[in-house]
């Protein structure tokens, strides 16, 4: 690159006239190893100046004001829903009369009661039919209390014979 | 937004923003802090990134403020104790040698400039930003910006003139 048009680039530069490509040229000369000995000074400045543009910044930044609140909002909802779960059965457990159902309701009330009527006559039914079989037992132990009548008349026959 | 789409439109000038922040700090420490705490603001305005139509000249405004304002801060009445990259160049030898070192002494040269001409400097050739992005980050008009440059750019050229002939600082 000629010399004089490095000077004038110099001298635009002081002023702060330079365009960018124009000081990326006067870098670049300033960067290699033949820079004229009256402009030496500059060197370090531009050397500075690409050097100073390599720092980087290398901590990591914690990103999660986002996620968190989420989180956040997630545990509220779920602590809602266990109140909910909680209390609201409570509130609809007060009795209700037969008339407060839907007709349809009231017939299938009715009718599984009729059901379960029959079932329990039924039963009863059969209740009394067990009352023939618990009779049959009383028979039994008269039975027995007679036969116990012959054991006792058994031993007073031993004992006359004895005598 | 996800935060990958976050991370892909910060990414090529969050280093822009941590050498601002550094060179108006001067401390690593503190300049990392003010590059997440800048980071962290615009991840919480996230929705509203879209909207900005230059999200890296409106992030880089952000972190002149926020520096400028730490600088101002009662906190910040210390830093110049708290920051350990700091260079005293009379205690050892080794730091009387790395002080002899030019391309060393011109970050100090630029510690000493006023806070408008370090910026500007550090947008301008550092980061080579254009007048008219620089104009728009700084809210300033480009004559303005071009006579601090000129003038910053002079003592930095003064002094390491002053340096490079005579050994002294």
């Amino acid at each position: 690159m000629v010399l004089n048009n490095i000077e004038k680039l110099v001298e635009k530069y002081n002023n702060a006239e330079t365009t960018l490509k124009e000081e990326a040229q006067l870098k670049a000369y300033f960067l290699s190893d033949d820079v004229a000995p009256h402009l030496e000074h500059y060197k370090p400045m531009f050397q500075y100046f690409s050097n100073a543009k390599k720092e980087q910044y290398t901590k990591d930044v914690p990103l999660k004001s986002n996620k968190t609140q989420l989180y956040k909002w997630i545990s509220v909802a779920a602590v809602a829903v266990l109140m909910l779960g909680i209390f609201i059965p409570n509130w609809n457990s007060g009795p209700k009369t037969l008339s407060e159902y839907t007709p349809e309701e009231q017939k299938l009330y009715l009718e599984t009661k009729q059901a379960l009527a029959l079932i329990s006559n039924n039963l009863n039914q059969g209740l009394q039919g067990m009352n023939a079989l618990d009779m049959a037992g009383d028979n039994l132990n008269r039975g027995l209390e007679k036969a116990h009548y012959i054991s006792v008349y058994s031993n007073t026959t031993n004992k006359l014979l004895k005598n | 937004m996800k935060q990958a789409d976050f991370v892909k439109i910060v990414m090529p000038f969050k280093d822009k923003v941590f050498r601002l922040a550094k060179r108006l700090l001067i401390s690593r420490e503190e300049a990392e802090d003010a590059t997440q705490e800048i980071l962290l603001k615009l991840w919480k305005n996230n929705k509203k990134i879209e909207d900005y139509k230059n999200v890296e000249a409106f992030s880089m405004t952000m972190t002149k403020n926020f520096c400028l304002d730490r600088l101002k801060s009662k906190q910040a009445q210390n830093l110049k104790i708290v920051h350990s990259n700091y260079t005293d160049g009379n205690t050892s030898l080794q730091k009387q040698v790395e002080a002899k070192d030019s391309v060393d002494w011109v970050s100090k040269i630029m510690e000493d400039l006023p806070e408008q001409q370090k910026i500007i400097v550090q947008l301008r050739d550092i980061e080579e930003y254009d007048f008219a992005e620089i104009a728009k980050m700084l809210d300033m008009n480009e004559t303005a910006i071009r006579v601090n440059l000129s003038r910053a750019r002079k003592i930095i050229r003064e002094k390491l003139t002053n340096t490079h002939q005579y050994g002294i600082k």
